[in-house]
């Protein structure tokens, strides 16, 4: 039996990697922004909703 | 402004609570008496729903789904409430989601120990359950949303994401790795066959273990860890980081569950990429956790809550550095199929989630009964009896996983592999009598909780509704320019679209390629479906829980290769609903059970399910004597058949009118064969049909022809 890699066979099939880690690294870079944009201020009277 | 006094509901809270940890204490009775059936395989009674095969699911069902499940309601409907300001939505959804859940469990315990079970791992229920889970899913979700969209607090607190992102994402997993086709009532088989369905069931798999044991554990924590410290979390920024990276890393590592396996190189490199980039997110969270209890380290020497609290929260550290490694495909070679991943495992659920859960128990109970814990002594000794069974447990597992392992690669010097496999289990028994004594002061020790929380309860009195006040909530508040994600955090529906949508990427990317694969299989053309005895031996297979000790899966390794043939290949798998490829070798690969070096005679097979040690000395393989009694049930055949043909298994039209002939005359042979070697049996007896499923293992792949095959 010859074992073909059957993936080489989708048209593109890199396309669904490079996806995968642009998407990643779109949402990952936006939320860092947000979260180091964003004063300490709000974080502080957020984070002590939990004791009130 | 007017402030509005309401209150919130205790009752429910305290129902979870007491069902955490009488479910607990179930799950880890079952885990220690299978435990003992390592080295006792009496233990099993020659009784059919106390075989390993069998409990085990039990066990996996009960600590996830029935402890840890009723753990994290009890945990979110507290720590809503007050989150949110508010009353649960709806007090009568309250009761059937706790009813519901309970029910589900019950039924689970039932028709597991019966055999009823898909043959998925952490899915086994049959459908009619899984419709249950989603109906009672819904109600759970329709409470918890009503409640944050009538909440009196403005921000959503991060606790609360993680609670969204456990609905959303368990609700998507448990409807796409759960489409089967019924056969009965207490029978289907899953919709997706071999590689698709080994890549589907692993998604959802991980993904269980990272939705159900980790994110709503990780909201109880951001809530209940600064509660108990009585300070703020050590940093919200790095809350907010580490979820959204959790939940989007987390959906893709699925493969690495399946490393060396048939599936395709490219989707097993993108699981174990992501797997590696999330100790990131975890250690964040991790460290989070840890700091929050800066200049309060005094307090955790005397406060119990606060020491379960940090020992769970290091052993999620510890389980979320393992995780990465053993996705790292060297590592893996060593750790998969042995106990390793047991060891593993039992980090995170004994540490993690039961220290999470004791402590929990060790807070909610004296706030709900307006008292103080009966004996924070007694909790302090749990808390050591706990920690040195985890260890006790731990560190023999490594040993077994990390010995056995090396035995099973060892070769002599003539090139010939060293050790037979039972002597790889012998070797390690020792490790299992120890392991179990682990275990054995771990339940131990949550026997001591249950009996101090039910003192402090009589000490105590019940607070059913415990009131509060806060101003309502101004709509239409005009803050200004405001950043995007403050917008989503506050509005909870936006929160559990976007959520959806990051999950749902991941999954889609990481699914669709290998579906496409369908089309693309290499088709082998000597695979064949099966005979309509062999199916049915194959559902004898599945009904057994033959899987949680037998792999069906031949990696591309020299000494697998050397010990059982051939490597598996993907064609080989398409009729195969489920896939039965296994996540751990207590006993020997079966992929190539029917032909070359491994094939036995029908009589082999029929003693050694008589008696094991007949066949095997030293064999900790329970009996299986009663499917030698057992009658063949042979009036579903035919249903059988048309559900396969449905979902794409080429029997020919009509084919289910002569299939119990076939099936006869096959069983006949078998039965002939088996007289011949002074064997007396029916041929309509179970034991039949499961040797002619044996005997079929890697058959069809035997009769192609040889090509020199890849080394990889």
């Amino acid at each position: 039996m010859k074992f073909v890699h059957y993936l080489d066979k989708i048209t593109n099939i890199n396309v669904y990697a490079f996806t995968s880690f642009g998407i990643f690294a779109f949402v990952f870079i936006v939320m860092l922004v947000y979260v180091f944009k964003t004063d300490k201020k709000t974080f502080q009277d957020i984070s002590r909703i939990p004791l009130d | 402004m007017q402030v509005e006094k309401y209150y919130y509901d205790n009752k429910i809270v305290k129902a979870f609570a007491y069902a955490t940890m009488l479910f607990g204490i179930v799950g880890m009775l079952v885990g220690l008496l299978v435990a003992i059936q390592f080295y006792l395989p009496a233990a099993t009674f020659n009784f059919a729903p106390t075989t390993f095969g069998r409990l085990r699911p039990l066990h996996t069902n009960a600590v996830i789904f029935a402890f840890v499940g009723n753990c994290m309601f009890m945990g979110i409907y507290y720590s809503l409430q007050r989150l949110c300001k508010a009353r649960m939505f709806s007090d009568t959804l309250s009761w059937i989601h706790f009813w519901g859940w309970q029910a589900i469990i019950a039924s689970a315990a039932i028709t597991l120990l019966l055999g009823y079970t898909t043959g998925k791992e952490y899915a086994e229920l049959e459908w009619p359950i899984d419709i249950a889970i989603t109906l009672v899913w819904v109600v759970f979700g329709i409470n918890m949303f009503g409640t944050i969209l009538k909440r009196r607090e403005r921000h959503l607190y991060v606790a609360i994401w993680f609670y969204i992102a456990t609905w959303v994402t368990v609700a998507m997993l448990h409807i796409v790795n759960s489409i089967e086709m019924p056969v009965s009532l207490f029978k289907s088989y899953s919709w997706y066959a071999g590689v698709q369905d080994a890549l589907v069931q692993w998604w959802y798999g991980h993904n269980a273990v990272a939705f159900f044991l980790t994110t709503p554990i990780l909201g109880i924590m951001y809530y209940f860890l600064p509660k108990a410290a009585n300070r703020p979390v050590y940093s919200y920024r790095l809350s907010i980081i580490h979820f959204w990276a959790l939940i989007f890393l987390y959906i893709w590592a699925g493969p690495h569950h399946l490393l060396y396996t048939s599936l395709p190189d490219w989707a097993q490199s993108l699981g174990s990429v992501f797997s590696i980039m999330l100790i990131f997110p975890s250690w964040g969270g991790m460290l989070n956790g840890l700091f929050t209890l800066r200049g309060a380290w005094d307090k955790v020497r005397e406060e119990p809550v606060l020491k379960f609290f940090v020992v769970a929260v290091t052993c999620y550290g510890m389980s979320t550095l393992e995780g990465p490694l053993l996705s790292i495909k060297s590592i893996n070679a060593i750790s998969h199929f042995t106990d390793w991943t047991i060891a593993h495992v039992h980090i995170g659920a004994m540490g993690w989630n039961g220290f999470m859960a004791f402590g929990l128990l060790y807070f909610l109970v004296p706030k709900m009964w307006n008292t103080t814990l009966y004996s924070k002594k007694l909790a302090t000794n749990h808390f050591w009896l706990g920690t040195i069974g985890i260890v006790i447990y731990a560190i023999p597992m490594y040993w077994a996983g990390f010995t056995q392992a090396q035995m099973w690669k060892t070769f002599t010097e003539e090139g010939t592999l060293k050790f037979q496999f039972l002597e790889t289990v012998t070797h390690i028994i020792p490790m299992y009598v120890t392991r179990s004594i682990g275990g054995a002061l771990y339940l131990v020790g949550a026997l001591m909780m249950v009996y101090n929380v039910i003192r402090t309860i009589a000490k105590g009195s019940f607070i059913a509704n415990e009131a509060a006040e806060a101003a309502p909530l101004v709509k239409n508040e005009n803050h200004g320019r405001e950043y995007w994600h403050r917008v989503i955090e506050r509005k909870p529906l936006m929160m559990l679209v976007v959520s959806l949508i990051l999950v749902a990427i991941g999954g889609l990317l990481e699914l669709i390629p290998t579906f496409l694969v369908k089309s693309n299989i290499p088709t082998i053309a000597q695979v064949k479906p099966y005979t309509p005895l062999e199916l049915q031996g194959r559902d004898i297979y599945v009904r057994e829980g033959c899987y949680t000790c037998h792999s069906q899966m031949v990696r591309p390794f020299r000494d697998e290769v050397a010990r059982y043939g051939e490597y598996s290949k993907a064609g080989e798998f398409v009729y195969d609903h489920p896939f039965q490829w296994g996540s751990k070798r207590t006993g020997p690969d079966l992929a190539r059970e029917g032909v070359g070096r491994l094939k036995k005679t029908d009589s082999w097979h029929y003693n050694h399910l008589l008696d094991p040690r007949l066949m095997s000395p030293g064999s900790i393989m329970p009996s299986y004597v009663f499917l030698l009694e057992n009658t063949l049930d042979t009036s579903n055949t035919a249903a059988k058949i048309n559900a396969m043909r449905t979902i794409g298994v080429p029997y020919p039209e009509g084919y289910e009118n002569i299939a119990n002939k076939e099936l006869m005359a096959q069983a006949n042979g078998i039965r002939i064969g088996l007289k011949m070697d002074k064997i007396e049996t029916p041929a309509i007896a179970e034991v039949v049909a499961l040797i002619a499923y044996l005997q079929r293992l890697g058959k069809d792949i035997s009769t192609v022809p040889k090509e020199p095959t890849a080394s990889r």
